[in-house]
């Protein structure tokens, strides 16, 4: 099912970047790095597809455009269709002998093109089994207009739309496991990864391109300016979100789960995990659950990680 | 001042970008910029990996990197994830 595609950090280094310098994300931006790697993932001839969000934004301020790779802007809601389409048109003009060589597709959207706003357009394509990538890189809220909340937004997370106050410690409800439903649909590959884990991300992206029909990768990407941390914290920051288990590292091919490296280490040796406050401590964005008012909410930060870690063990047959 | 403004013949279909980011220049958005220490630097590049912005380069001919401040923006990724703590930044 996959190929047994090797590579070595000095190659990735060559390889040119299909997501140029010049782009106007923001310093220290998590989604950046995320998208530069995923392209490094490519194996020939790819077609990007974005939906509205950060990444559009910062990436073709008119009349410049930081895509080395053919690329189409859609809507909020509708990356997912813009995919099918393009993967649709692929294999007409194939059949009609004007195109030979395969071409790849990759969808890249943010938390709210793809939580909420684009569910049902990527649960459609899904459905239908188009061949494509779907890269969900979340900064969980949308940032670009002002770090509003979205269904990917962690609990007691303050954002513009759920502000920390004297009523709520933050968003009161919880992030909706989105790569969980993706699996549900009974797709060929879900995935999640984090930045700082490079190499399992790289090779992520490559084993979504190779399998027939359609995966979806969901990737952690720190936001300083919505998360509130210094811009040199990203990376950081996506290595502490797996250390402490608030985002486990795992893939599901067919349907069978099973955790990558990182996250299988701190399952064979549960004291590596740490505690969510190692976390949540790095960023202002849950600064006020450290003030006496909303001790609480740690702790249930905590109940809420630890049980869908172990939920997620099971379904990978650790126990 | 008068300025010429465009009209429709002239701007692409569709209004696509035309010109490749790399035209366009973000390095004065830093305040603090990164300085490598060469003599602690062991190559790992993980700094290239981590940049979001793709602004250190690796020269296999020279086997050495290179910063391009046109369009490092001074987060100071690299800096803190260099696991030799070879770059420092700098005002
Ligand atoms: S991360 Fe540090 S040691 Fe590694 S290549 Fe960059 S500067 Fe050199
Ligand atoms: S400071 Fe940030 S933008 Fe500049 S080279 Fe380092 S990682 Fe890249």
């Amino acid at each position: 099912m996959f190929s047994e595609w090797k590579f070595t950090i000095r190659e990735i280094a060559e390889k040119p970047d299909l997501f140029m310098s010049g782009h106007r994300a923001c310093a220290g931006c998590g989604p950046a790095t995320v998208i530069r790697l995923v392209l490094k993932a490519v194996r020939g001839p790819t077609i990007v597809t974005c939906a509205t969000g950060c990444m559009e934004v910062v990436s073709t301020i008119y009349p410049y455009t930081a895509w080395a790779t053919p690329w189409i802007h859609t809507a909020f809601e509708n990356v997912a269709a813009n995919a099918s389409g393009i993967e649709a048109a692929i294999k007409v003009l194939k059949r009609k002998g004007r195109i030979k060589q395969h071409i790849d597709v990759i969808a890249f959207a943010g938390d709210g093109g793809t939580y909420d706003i684009g569910i049902q357009a990527l649960s459609g394509a899904v459905e239908r089994g188009h061949d494509f990538l779907y890269v969900l890189y979340d900064n969980e809220a949308y940032m670009n207009t002002g770090i509003q909340r979205s269904g990917g937004t962690p609990h007691g997370a303050a954002t513009t739309t759920s502000p920390a106050g004297t009523v709520i410690p933050g968003k009161p409800q919880y992030k909706k496991p989105i790569a969980d439903i993706m699996v549900a649909h009974d797709i060929p590959y879900v995935a999640t990864a984090s930045p700082y884990y490079w190499k399992d991300l790289i090779t992520k992206a490559r084993k979504g391109l190779e399998v027939e029909g359609p995966a979806f990768l969901h990737v952690i990407a720190p936001c300083p300016r919505g998360w509130r941390y210094d811009t040199s914290k990203s990376i950081e920051i996506s290595r502490l979100a797996v250390e402490t288990c608030i985002f486990p590292l795992w893939e599901s091919i067919n349907g069978e789960y099973q955790l990558s490296a990182p996250s299988k280490t701190i399952a064979l040796k549960p004291e590596r995990k740490k505690p969510v406050e190692e976390y949540l401590k790095t960023q202002g964005r849950f600064r006020h659950l450290f003030t006496p008012k909303f001790k609480g909410v740690i702790e249930e930060i905590q109940r809420i990680t630890d049980k869908r870690w172990q939920r997620l063990l099971k379904k990978c047959g650790i126990n | 001042m008068k300025t010429e403004k465009k009209g429709w013949k002239e701007i692409p279909i569709a209004g696509v970008c035309w010109k490749p980011s790399t035209e366009y220049l973000t390095g004065d958005w830093k305040t603090y910029k990164p300085v490598r220490d060469p003599e602690k630097c062991k190559l790992c590049l993980l700094c290239v990996i981590f940049c979001p912005d793709g602004a250190i380069h690796w020269k296999p001919e020279e086997n050495d990197l290179e910063f391009d401040y046109n369009f490092c923006k001074g987060c100071g990724i690299c800096a803190n994830e260099c696991p030799f703590k070879a770059i420092e930044m700098k005002l």
